[in-house]
């Protein structure tokens, strides 16, 4: 009874929000409504009673893909309006597919059976007591062990493509040394000084472009060195 | 079924709670409180400055680097869970075979911090 309401309560949204998805005027609202139908797949899942799909969809199409849409949709410079003229001359391919989900649809419940014995045949049958994620290790990393590799060299594929894709390398680019910044000693950027009153830069041999001070360590962790000024002789700022 | 049930009723709980208190929230600020809209409100305010230009522009392609690269971890942890799970049944070779999937991946691990992909600069 409580399953049959919580149900109709996921389908619901989750079909008025796939409809909001194609249809809202904003892309961003388009990406925030797929999110939504995300969640409400995954509470139809659970009911299933498939709870792993149920939390991976969450994790990992809430979670990654959904904000690799909305990357996408606020990245690319499209113009939203232009995009929508398309509309129009791509509505009879999407209407085909939509005939043809409903036909499927359709067929399932009018009972049609193309395959009647599928329903006995499993290949991987879960026993009685094991939970769904533990069904799934059990036969993953076995008797699917080569699906399992190939899946991580896909992987693997997916990293390396991204990579080639996407980096390049800016040879003068500041790259941050954390170990360089770490080992740095207060006393390679920092020169203490006593100043006498009235005491004058040029008294203190300390000028604008560093000339007479020791050779100071270069320095490019963070930015350009900052000169020696009367602020950090006399020890009061280091702004690094 | 009544099982499941049992296990996510809070779950469900906690979401008719957040429904709940979300709707009296803008439900009750609309009937109670003084709407007076007028263009101003919605514009864009951007300290004191009149909007430059349009928000969307292209940006630097290594965010979505950081985003593919996320969503790969994402995914190899995935499927880290079901072999947690049932690893006291599958044996040494379930673990063998894990080691090879993550043996795989920091092949890639390694490429891409010898490449440099996640320093920032």
């Amino acid at each position: 009874m409580l399953i049959t309401a919580v149900f109709w309560i996921f389908a619901t949204i989750l079909v008025v929000s796939a409809a909001l998805v194609v249809s809202a005027r904003n892309p961003v609202h388009s990406v925030l409504f797929l999110i939504l139908c995300f969640f409400n797949a995954a509470g139809l899942f659970l009911l299933a009673g498939a709870e792993f799909l149920a939390l991976i969809l969450v994790v990992v199409y809430v979670g990654a893909v959904a904000v690799l849409f909305l990357f996408v949709v606020m990245m690319l410079d499209v113009n939203f309006t232009q995009l929508r003229e398309g509309v129009q001359r791509y509505a009879p391919v999407g209407a085909t597919i939509g005939v043809v989900l409903l036909a499927e649809l359709l067929m399932t419940f009018g009972g049609v059976r193309v395959a009647p014995s599928l329903a006995t045949l499993h290949v991987a049958p879960i026993a009685a007591q094991t939970s769904n994620t533990e069904a799934l290790g059990l036969v993953l990393y076995t008797h699917y062990v080569l699906a399992f590799q190939l899946s991580g060299l896909v992987l693997l594929v997916a990293m390396i493509g991204a990579i080639v894709l996407t980096l390049r390398d800016k040879p003068r680019a500041r790259r941050q040394s954390i170990a360089r910044q770490t080992t740095r000693e207060v006393g390679d950027t920092l020169l203490m000084v006593d100043v006498r009153p009235g005491q004058t830069m040029a008294e203190l041999g300390i000028f604008r472009p560093l000339t007479t001070l020791p050779q100071a360590p270069a320095l490019d962790l963070i930015g350009p060195t900052p000169p020696v000024s009367a602020d950090d002789a006399t020890g009061r700022g280091d702004a690094a | 079924m009544t099982l499941l049930l049992g296990k996510y009723f809070p779950i469900l709980v906690f979401m008719a709670i957040a429904i709940v208190l979300s709707a009296a929230f803008i439900g009750l600020s609309l009937l109670f409180a003084k709407q007076k809209p007028y263009a101003e409100k919605l514009s864009a305010y951007e300290c004191g400055f009149e909007p430059f230009d349009d928000a969307r522009r292209r940006f630097d392609v290594r965010f979505y680097l950081v985003a593919i690269l996320f969503i790969i971890f994402d995914l190899e942890v995935a499927f880290l869970f079901p072999w947690a799970v049932s690893l006291w049944r599958i044996g040494a070779f379930g673990f063998f075979s894990m080691l090879g999937f993550l043996a795989v991946l920091t092949v890639g691990f390694v490429y891409e911090w010898r490449k440099g992909a996640l320093d920032w600069e």
